[in-house]
This record gives C-alpha cells, sequence and structure tokens, in this order.
C-alpha cells in the first residue's frame, strides 16, 4: 500500500519548478507593462531593456489626459457605462429564462433550451456586416445603443442560471409557495432569485470582464471621438507607437481594474469556470 | 452536453378546494392563466434580442452573400457568383492561409502546455494549489487589445526584449511584422498567453471529474504515473478535450484583435498581407468598403463552414485517436 500510495501521489520538486515557471511566463507581461508605464520615454529604448519600474507614471498619465485624440476618460467613461448595463441585464434576464427552463412547465421548453445551447456554438462573427447595417438604418452608430443593445442577452447566462437552478433549487421548494398562493413571479423574486445569488455573481463577473474587454464591434461601430476604453487604447497605440510609455500607462489604467476585481473575487471566477466546463 | 439532467417540470399545484364565489374563481383563473403563460414571459427577453441582434443578421448575411450588395447603396442579386469569385480569390486564400497557419501554432502548443499544466495542478498534495491556478488563469483577464499592444512592445525589432534575449544566441535581431513565419509566430504567441490557463483550468475540471478509485487501483496493480496518465487519464479526459478543441477552433478561426493591433490598425494586415486573417479580410470587405458587403458576407459565411468542419473534423478525430 505505501509504495502505491507513492506512485499516486507523488508530487516532486519539479512539478513546483515546472509550476513556478508558468507562473512567471503569466506574470511577467504583467510587469512589463508596468515598468515602461512607469518609465520616461527616453529610458525605453535603452539596452539591456529596463526591468524595473521608474517613477514617471505620472508624466505618462497626463500626456494620456492631455492627448486629445485618445478620447481616453470619455471611453473609461464609455466602459463603465456599457459593461454595468450589459452586466446587470445579462443577469436579470439570464436568471428569469433559467429559472423558467429549469423549474416551469410549458410546451416546446425542451426545443427551446436546445435551440440556446446550439446557438452558443455559432460563431458571432457571422453576422456581423449585416448587424453593421443594422446600426446604420437606426441611427445608432457612434452611439452607445450600437455597444449596449445586441449584448443584453446571452445564451451563456441563460446556460448556465438554468443549469445552476436544476441542482440548487428544490421541487418542493417551488410547490411549497404554489401552495401558499404566490405567483409565478412572487417565486421568481422570493424564493429563486436569492438562491441563484452565487451563480449570479459569477455570471455578473464574467460578463462584465467581456464585455469591458470587447474589441472588434465597438471598433467597427464606433469612433475615436466616442470610443470604448478598448478602442480608445488601439487608436493610441496605431497613433503615438512611438510614444510608448503613454501608450502603456493608459494599457495599464485599462487592465488593473480587471486585475483588482480578479484578485478578488478569482477564486469564485475559477470556480465557476470549472463548475461550467464539468457540467456541460 | 446532457439534457437529460432536466428534473421533472414540478406537477402544477392541486388547487385546493374552495367555495365557488366570484372572487375565487377570478383568482383561479389568474392562476392557471399564470401557470400557463408565464413562463414565456420569461424567456421572451432573450429569444426577443437574440432573434433581433443575433439570429437575423445571420440568416441576412447568407441573402446578403447571394447580391452585389453595398451596405449604403443599391443591390442586385448575382446568385451564387460571390461563391465562385472565392474559389479564385487570391486575397481569400492568403486569408485562409494565414487564419490556419496561426490557429495551429496557438493551439497546438497550448494544449499540449495546458494538458502538462492540468496534470501538475492535479496532484492530490499540492501546496499553494488556488494561487497557482489564479496565476496561470490570470491572463486571460486582460484584453486582447492590451495583450496586443504589450506584446508589440515585446516583439519589437530594435529594443524589444524577445530580440534582446534572442541576442544571446545569436540570432539577429528579427522584424517580427515582415515576415510570414515572424509575424504568425508573435501573434500565436499572444494567443497562447492568453489561453493557456484558460484551458489548463477546463482540463483540470475535467481530470478531478474522473473517479479517484481507478488511479488507486491501477497503482496496487503497479501502474507507472505515466501509464495511469496515458492509460486512465487521456480516455477519461476526451469529452473535456473535445469541448477544449472546439472552443479553440471556434475562437481561433475567427481572429481578429491580435494582427490588426499588431499591424498598428492596418487591417490589410502586413505590407504584403502576411498576417492578415479571414475575419481581417471579411472586415475589410464588409465594413472598410462598405460596397462589397456582399462579398464580405460570402467570406463570413465560408469562415462558418471552415469552423463547423473544422470542429466535427476535430470532434471524430479526438474521439477515435483516444479511444
Amino acid at each position: 500500500m505505501n509504495s502505491a500510495s507513492r506512485r499516486l501521489w507523488r508530487t516532486s520538486p519539479l512539478t513546483y519548478v515546472a509550476l513556478v515557471l508558468a507562473t512567471l511566463f503569466s506574470i511577467y507581461p504583467f510587469y512589463y507593462m508596468i515598468v515602461i508605464a512607469t518609465r520616461s520615454l527616453d529610458s525605453i529604448n535603452d539596452v539591456p531593456p529596463p526591468a524595473t519600474p521608474g517613477g514617471s507614471f505620472g508624466d505618462n498619465v497626463g500626456r494620456v489626459l492631455d492627448n486629445d485624440a485618445a478620447n481616453f476618460l470619455t471611453g473609461l467613461l464609455n466602459s463603465v457605462i456599457v459593461s454595468a448595463v450589459v452586466t446587470v441585464s445579462v443577469v436579470v434576464t439570464g436568471s428569469l429564462a433559467g429559472f423558467a427552463f429549469a423549474k416551469l412547465r410549458f410546451r416546446g421548453r425542451n426545443v427551446l433550451l436546445l435551440a440556446i445551447i446550439v446557438t452558443m456554438m455559432i460563431p458571432t462573427q457571422l453576422g456581423l456586416i449585416p448587424l453593421w447595417g443594422m446600426v446604420q438604418d437606426l441611427n445608432w452608430y457612434d452611439t452607445l445603443y450600437a455597444v449596449t443593445v445586441p449584448f443584453l442577452v446571452s445564451a451563456f447566462g441563460v446556460f448556465m442560471m438554468r443549469q445552476y437552478a436544476t441542482q440548487a433549487i428544490s421541487d418542493e421548494l417551488i410547490e411549497a409557495g404554489r401552495v401558499d398562493g404566490a405567483s409565478t413571479f412572487r417565486i421568481y423574486w422570493n424564493i429563486v432569485l436569492p438562491a441563484l445569488r452565487p451563480a449570479a455573481a459569477v455570471l455578473g463577473l464574467l460578463t462584465f470582464m467581456e464585455t469591458w474587454n470587447s474589441f472588434l464591434w465597438p471598433y467597427a461601430v464606433l469612433t475615436p471621438e466616442n470610443p470604448t476604453l478598448q478602442v480608445s487604447l488601439a487608436f493610441l497605440s496605431y497613433a503615438y507607437y512611438t510614444d510608448y510609455s503613454q501608450v502603456f500607462a493608459a494599457t495599464a489604467i485599462g487592465t488593473v481594474p480587471l486585475v483588482i476585481v480578479f484578485v478578488l473575487f478569482g477564486r469564485q471566477i475559477i470556480g465557476g469556470i470549472m463548475e461550467g466546463a464539468v457540467k456541460s | 452536453m446532457s439534457l437529460s439532467a432536466t428534473t421533472t417540470p414540478p406537477s402544477p399545484a392541486a388547487p385546493p378546494p374552495r367555495p365557488p364565489t366570484r372572487r375565487r374563481s377570478r383568482a383561479h383563473t389568474l392562476t392557471r392563466l399564470d401557470l400557463k403563460y408565464s413562463p414565456y414571459l420569461y424567456i421572451a427577453p432573450f429569444f426577443v434580442i437574440f432573434g433581433i441582434f443575433g439570429l437575423y443578421p445571420m440568416l441576412r448575411t447568407a441573402w446578403m452573400s447571394l447580391h452585389n450588395w453595398n451596405l449604403i447603396g443599391d443591390r442586385s442579386f448575382i446568385g451564387l457568383d460571390n461563391y465562385t469569385a472565392l474559389v479564385s480569390d487570391e486575397y481569400f486564400w492568403n486569408a485562409t492561409m494565414n487564419t490556419f497557419g496561426i490557429f495551429l501554432l496557438a493551439t497546438i502548443p497550448q494544449l499540449l502546455i495546458a494538458l502538462f499544466l492540468a496534470n501538475l495542478l492535479n496532484r492530490t498534495f499540492l501546496r499553494a494549489r488556488t494561487l497557482f491556478r489564479m496565476a496561470i488563469f490570470m491572463p486571460n483577464v486582460v484584453s486582447v487589445a492590451a495583450v496586443a499592444i504589450v506584446f508589440g512592445m515585446l516583439f519589437q525589432r530594435d529594443f524589444g526584449v524577445i530580440n534582446w534575449l534572442l541576442g544571446f544566441v545569436g540570432v539577429g535581431p528579427v522584424d517580427w511584422d515582415a515576415e510570414r513565419w515572424s509575424s504568425w509566430t508573435a501573434i500565436a504567441s499572444m494567443v497562447n498567453w492568453r489561453w493557456t490557463g484558460y484551458n489548463t483550468l477546463i482540463l483540470l475540471a475535467g481530470m478531478q471529474a474522473i473517479p479517484r478509485d481507478l488511479y488507486e487501483a491501477a497503482a496496487l496493480d503497479g501502474a507507472s504515473q505515466w501509464k495511469q496518465f496515458w492509460r486512465i487519464t487521456l480516455p477519461m479526459l476526451t469529452p473535456t478535450f473535445v469541448f477544449v478543441v472546439i472552443l479553440s477552433t471556434i475562437g481561433g478561426l475567427q481572429l481578429f484583435t491580435e494582427p490588426l493591433v499588431f499591424a498598428n490598425g492596418n487591417i490589410i494586415g502586413g505590407d504584403q498581407r502576411e498576417f492578415q486573417t479571414l475575419a481581417m479580410y471579411m472586415y475589410e470587405l464588409g465594413i472598410e468598403n462598405l460596397n462589397t458587403a456582399g462579398y464580405g458576407a460570402a467570406v463570413a459565411w465560408a469562415m462558418f463552414l471552415m469552423i463547423a468542419f473544422v470542429s466535427l473534423v476535430n470532434f471524430l478525430l479526438v474521439r477515435r485517436t483516444v479511444k
């Protein structure tokens, strides 16, 4: 038994060496981003390349903010608005539909659920060009409607909430609500929504990060005058690719909020991703 | 995807017998209406918005691809002409080759490393496991645009860190965005960096779902760790692995942001289209030049068919070799 268990569970020092290496690989670009973002411009082309942070972060940020062409603050504000609205909407609509698919009985339920799963597998770029035309027709070009409204619902959100509701809420609980005369909406509001809270939090975090980071669509329908953060970063990097410390300072400002969210809630995010993987 | 996990729907609560007053019976009718129709109300927001902004544009892409279509002008029906034009369009095949080249460079190392790391993270007595998991996943938190900006600098010709390191082994400064192979490598390394950790966690989740007693039995029979990995872990991991491969295919063949930002916003991806991907070509045709939107729609459908085909082939291949 002893030798068998050693075979089974050996964690050799090499395991740690490999994992520490992988960690360094993961972390290094973050560190490098901070280094360049805090350096003055003239130290960027040093050989060997700069390896430690400098003291020019304030200067660099100042250049970003003074840069009229980048509209960085507008981009930051737009990203906060869009990400917040999309997140709330995806969680609310996802929990409503997820509850219905998990706990209510209605005709066509299985077919419609299957449709949702199929849509998760369809590449989003397939509809890109006509959607761009629709945005023109609706007069939404260069407005936040264009980057918000199409993303107010998510098939993944519905599916995730449905999976969670199926196992987290017992049928007896819902039936007890019915016997007490509660309407379906009362049951959703008083019983289902509180029980869904852990999954809703993970869905909200994932949706927020995805919306904050999305690029192709905002890039297609917004202009540099009214960008989201990512679009602003891209235009900044095109136009000022020689002023790396300015571009990196902006990139760092756009990245740090997500890193903070991840450090605070990473455990839940990772748990949610891993759980979702096994269930589907 | 298991739909069979569906619990049996709650049987509608039997209404308790009530005296037949008018008010009661009205409440009763309301309850019945509520039970019967309110589920549709709850799923309606999803289907309405998805129908308008998701499904409709996808179908319209098919319709568009049969036209000579200007997004802000005229259109005329031309049947399958756009598709026959694609067959002899060298830019289309160039973009196809670039997309698949980068896809292979990005996906194969990524999945092998992810498999390796997941296997390490799956050790029972691993210290600091949460820390390692978080560190490895962290790149996925960064936006693709930010990744492309940071890596663009790392791969800078004159003072980038990569060329500086290569100098130690005697490789001269590489002009990364000037050649096909080098630009593919730079772009693939961005994808690898951002997605390896994500796939590691998914594979790890799959590994942890494998029953422990299988390993215990094998260890008692004297099977080495390597043999256990080969004979138990890999076969049991097949469904998860198929899932990861298909996700990587869907994402990898739609590659857009990394090459675009790496090209400083040049939609043709390098002076000679060295790294223009299919998504970039579609964007060039449909959105940069609005008057070729119909042709762009044909590229979109070609892309979709390739993704479906590659996913299917991967699915069959992975299933067969691992079994």
